[in-house]
């Protein structure tokens, strides 16, 4: 794939909303408080929007309820429904989309009450040959996934939960971040197992929240109110369904969806500044660090120990807290996205990264079953 | 490539092993001019194409792939085990390893199939496809 979508579109609002405890509160309403945020950044309105995209695990016909809900007629749409990075694809296809004319302004936005629900898969199957041995869905999977990696690489327990220090740390220094209190490796050591090898602190948090983007035409986007964060590149993979399904449970298809999508944006990994990945479990930073290239197959154990991820460190990684201390509302694809374009307009405080000027956000759905990324820039970056 | 057609009056290959487990036995898809296996049961050999499957009997010998104790109450059955395997003929399956406690199942493991309902499911469950360890 060429860089043909590259700097063709950029985001020119972003919003989130009731990220953490909101009961009392549906999807559609912590989705729509979401958009209001992201249209005053982006100095837009809802008549600007002509394109919207959105999944959910709780409404069947995801755009069809959203554009209901917020009165829109837009004249396209995407609901691609695979898991945590489906807003990474939206953006993908939204960019697609918008550099064919089909629309101008595209509207991507997410909202989940999975915490003061408790309904956490909402409409999600457990596969038949998997339902047959109580298999819980999805942590079964990563489960599986991380003993494959400790027995080939000798990846430890210790080193997955230097992945959930080094992201409290950045939480601790995120307003909003749902988790900030100390953590040490030995206090995820001895949280309650879960599923072995995965103890309760190696897993993602569960809360509400909502998510909203605005994806416009490059030359429409420089007169919006914000500095436009242009999308440089970006690519799918998808692979599987369920983990059972999977050739290789410590190569991930993000081993595909990483280099196309650095291709498309022109970049090599030394250009990367910040990094936001889809932290669903501590193995999942490790394997997808090591499958964009970061580091080598099987060295993520060491490669995210000593701190290097953490505040200070050689690599910045999930600057916000990721979804293990930020928040994690079913989905967190679309966080690791609003991090990303907060860190590269800048001005983000303690955890700023300097001279932030290209980033990657990566997710992951279902069982390491898709990958997405996608590589954002500033406009010294065209 | 072929088309496969649905045959009126018979079922689908999903309802054929299901099937063959409530007669205790473990059948798996063969491609005929291939060779190549596949689990779980389809129309054809995902990614290749053939449709040629024909029912084998499984070996019922195979390696640990991966493994993960689920912990649950003494009274709800006590923690259990899921692991996948890769069979010899080729497919990897998710299934449990009984006969041995949880936490001393290891990866690399060789473990032999034995058709029956999981301990906690009620007399009248659908049987399924379970490993023991190997001479045990």
């Amino acid at each position: 794939m060429t860089e043909t979508l590259r700097g063709k579109t950029a985001v020119v609002g972003i919003g989130e909303s009731g990220l953490g405890k909101s009961p009392g509160w549906d999807p559609m309403e912590l989705m729509g408080s979401a958009v209001t945020r992201a249209l005053d950044d982006a100095g837009l309105e809802l008549a600007d929007i002509d394109g919207l995209c959105t999944s959910s695990f709780y409404h069947y016909f995801p755009t069809l309820s959203a554009a209901e809900y917020l009165g829109l007629r837009p004249k396209w749409s995407s609901a691609d429904s695979i898991g945590g990075p489906s807003f990474m694809n939206h953006l993908i296809h939204a960019a697609a989309a918008i550099d064919a004319g089909l629309c101008n302004n595209v509207l991507i936005c997410y909202g989940s009450h999975a915490r003061s629900s408790r309904n956490l898969n909402g409409n999600i199957e457990t596969p038949e040959f998997e339902k047959a041995y109580h298999y819980q869905v999805p942590i079964s999977g990563y489960a599986l996934a991380a003993s494959r990696h400790m027995h080939e690489y000798g990846t430890t327990r210790q080193q997955m939960a230097e992945v959930a220090v080094s992201a409290r740390k950045w939480g601790q220094l995120t307003p909003g971040a749902f988790a900030r209190d100390p953590l040490t490796v030995e206090d995820v050591l001895a949280s309650r197992m879960v599923q072995s090898p995965l103890s309760a602190l190696d897993c993602c948090l569960m809360t509400d929240g909502a998510t909203a983007m605005i994806v416009s035409r490059a030359d429409r986007a420089r007169d919006t109110r914000q500095s436009p964060i242009y999308f440089l590149g970006g690519a799918a993979a998808i692979w599987h369904r369920e983990i059972s399904q999977m050739e290789d449970l410590t190569v991930t298809p993000a081993s595909e969806s990483g280099p196309r999508a650095f291709q498309m944006a022109g970049i090599g990994l030394e250009d990367v500044d910040v990094v936001e990945l889809y932290d669903a479990f501590t193995i999942n930073t490790i394997l997808f660090l090591e499958d964009l290239g970061f580091c080598k197959k099987g060295e993520g154990g060491a490669f995210v120990s000593d701190g290097r991820i953490a505040p200070g460190g050689r690599l910045p990684v999930n600057t916000n807290g990721g979804g293990l201390s930020y928040g994690h509302p079913n989905m967190y694809g679309s966080l690791c996205m609003t991090e990303a374009i907060k860190q590269l307009r800048g001005g983000q405080g303690e955890r700023q990264v300097d001279d932030a000027q290209i980033a990657v956000a990566h997710g992951n759905g279902a069982c390491l079953s898709a990958q997405v990324t996608t590589v954002f820039g500033t406009a010294a970056t065209l | 490539m072929d088309i496969v057609d649905v045959a009126q009056g018979e079922v689908g290959p999903i309802a054929e092993f299901w099937s063959f487990l409530r007669e205790g036995r473990f059948m798996i898809q063969r491609s005929a001019s291939t060779g190549a296996c596949v689990f779980y049961p389809r129309i054809m050999i995902p990614g290749t194409g053939e449709s040629d499957l024909e029912w084998v009997e499984a070996a019922g010998r195979a390696t640990v792939y991966a493994n993960t104790m689920v912990p649950r109450p003494e009274e709800h059955g006590g923690a259990y085990s899921l692991a996948l395997v890769d069979l010899e003929e080729g497919p990897r399956m998710l299934t449990r390893i009984e006969g041995i406690a949880p936490e001393d199942i290891r990866i690399g493991m060789d473990v032999v199939a034995r058709v029956e309902r999981l301990r906690e499911d009620p007399e009248d469950a659908q049987p399924v496809v379970v490993f023991y360890p190997e001479n045990r």
